[in-house]
């Protein structure tokens, strides 16, 4: 059977990682090539950056990493951020991207998702949600968490899922930072409404967490940055723990 | 030399970088005569069936292939896989090469499991169904990486290795004389995977 993936992500800024809380007050963690390699070898499953620039100079920065990250490291790899049109598809695959994930994007121009999945196949296409709950509503957030949409999360992921997205990321503004554990009951609700790959994001603090996660049918992967980045949760001890608890990991 | 087919199908980023971080001279080529002089052949692929083989078609390339697959180790990757087969059903029914023995139908039709997700997407472990030089450096049961929503049947003297997912013991390394196939992407998979490629790279 498939196995469970455990996935780093990497926010990438003017050539360098970092991750803050809640989205504020971002850190400088180091060299993304570097950690891409520590990652790979301490048996990640897949990894996951995020172009947080906003320059010109910037998304070639990042393109040039991927590209290196790519020649070099031959596991899957999902590339988010700043994604609006095909062309921004297209050039983040060419460096050896896997996977595009589209967030604001999609929210601002919808069509992305079908045109994508038609020209690169649904297994490439990631929609990637910010989501917060707002007066007993999942509500969906655009722009790294920073502006309400007014849009039913739920409802979101549905039409992602019928237009072409082949795997969701649901981060948890909710949880996001807060290092207690992944949102299992906003998850929940995504696994009772689509029917593709869910990779948790936002709340992971500690190995138990993710051993309750993978107990939530439909959950496929989690992922998390700041407790791998900083080597309080070595990937290797955790896959080796989760197997022991009866999850099926590649190791 | 590794000849990769360029027949305008999938990105080769990946599996170019890894064949070459292997130290293995490699070339992307749609060149009848690049596939004659090089020592193996690596046909590559994603996307639907129907649309690869039209493409192949047009290429000109599939008398060289099915002369050029008796002589030396030639390798089908993901749909690279599927296309040596007789025939698939994705989008209606569509001929192969015919090199393996064998049909490509819609994964989840098998199922039993209808909230198994297709496509089979991930890490599955393959085992060994036969020994086989390609699994010099590979041991029977290593996770291997795989995208796909088809899968060969009717092949079974020709399968070397099975993924399971549900009741389905899914394809996933098949060999008929010099012509191998992988349905998953050794090119993602990890060192697993640079070790398989390895050892095609020395048969």
């Amino acid at each position: 059977m498939l196995a469970k993936r455990i996935i780093p992500c990497l926010d990438v800024k003017d050539g360098r990682v970092v991750k803050g809380t809640n989205f504020e007050g971002l850190r400088d963690m180091a060299d993304p090539v570097e950690m891409a390699r520590f990652y790979n070898e301490a048996g990640a499953d897949e990894l996951v950056f995020y172009d947080i620039t906003a320059s010109v100079e910037g998304r070639g920065l990042f393109t040039d990493i991927l590209r290196q990250v790519a020649s070099e490291i031959f596991i899957p790899l999902t590339v988010g951020g700043g994604i609006r049109t095909l062309e921004d598809f297209d050039r983040v695959l060419k460096c050896g991207a896997d996977k595009v994930s589209v967030n604001s994007g999609a929210i601002a121009n919808p069509n992305i998702i079908v045109a994508a999945a038609k020209r690169y196949g649904d297994q490439c296409v990631v929609l990637s949600m910010d989501v917060k709950r707002v007066n007993g509503q999942f509500r969906l957030f655009a722009k790294g968490g920073r502006e309400d949409t007014g849009i039913d999360a739920m409802d979101w992921a549905e039409r992602g899922v019928k237009e072409g997205a082949g795997e969701i990321v649901l981060n948890s503004i909710d949880t996001d930072g807060v290092k207690n554990g992944f949102d299992l009951e906003m998850l929940d609700a995504l696994a009772a409404r689509v029917h593709v790959p869910i990779i948790a994001s936002g709340g992971a603090g500690n190995m138990e967490d993710f051993a309750e996660l993978f107990a939530h049918p439909g959950m496929d992967g989690g992922l998390a940055a700041s407790i791998f980045h900083s080597r309080q949760v070595s990937i290797r001890e955790l896959k080796r723990y989760l197997r022991g608890r009866g999850v099926e990991m590649r190791l | 030399m590794i000849a990769v087919v360029d027949y305008g199908v999938g990105n080769l980023f990946s599996l170019v970088s890894s064949l070459r971080s292997l130290g293995l001279e490699t070339e992307v080529t749609g060149d009848a005569a690049r596939l004659r002089s090089a020592d193996r052949i690596i046909l590559p692929g994603v996307g639907a069936f129907g649309s690869a083989r039209a493409r192949l078609d047009a290429s000109g390339l599939i008398p060289i292939l099915l002369e050029e697959a008796g002589q030396k180790p030639l390798l089908g990757i993901c749909l690279g896989m599927q296309l040596l087969f007789d025939r698939s059903f994705e989008y209606g029914e569509c001929p192969g090469l015919g090199l393996i023995p064998g049909e490509v139908t819609f994964l989840g039709d098998d199922l039993a499991d209808k909230m198994l997700k297709v496509p089979h997407m991930g890490w599955n472990s393959l085992e060994i169904v036969r020994d086989d030089p390609l699994f010099k450096y590979f041991r029977g049961g290593e996770y291997v990486y795989y995208v796909h929503s088809f899968y060969a049947r009717g092949c079974a003297e020709s399968i070397l290795g099975t993924s399971q997912y549900g009741n389905v013991a899914v394809t996933g390394v098949v060999r008929r004389g010099t012509v191998w196939g992988a349905q998953f992407h050794p090119e993602k998979s990890g060192d697993a995977g640079l070790r398989l490629l390895r050892a095609f790279a020395e048969l």
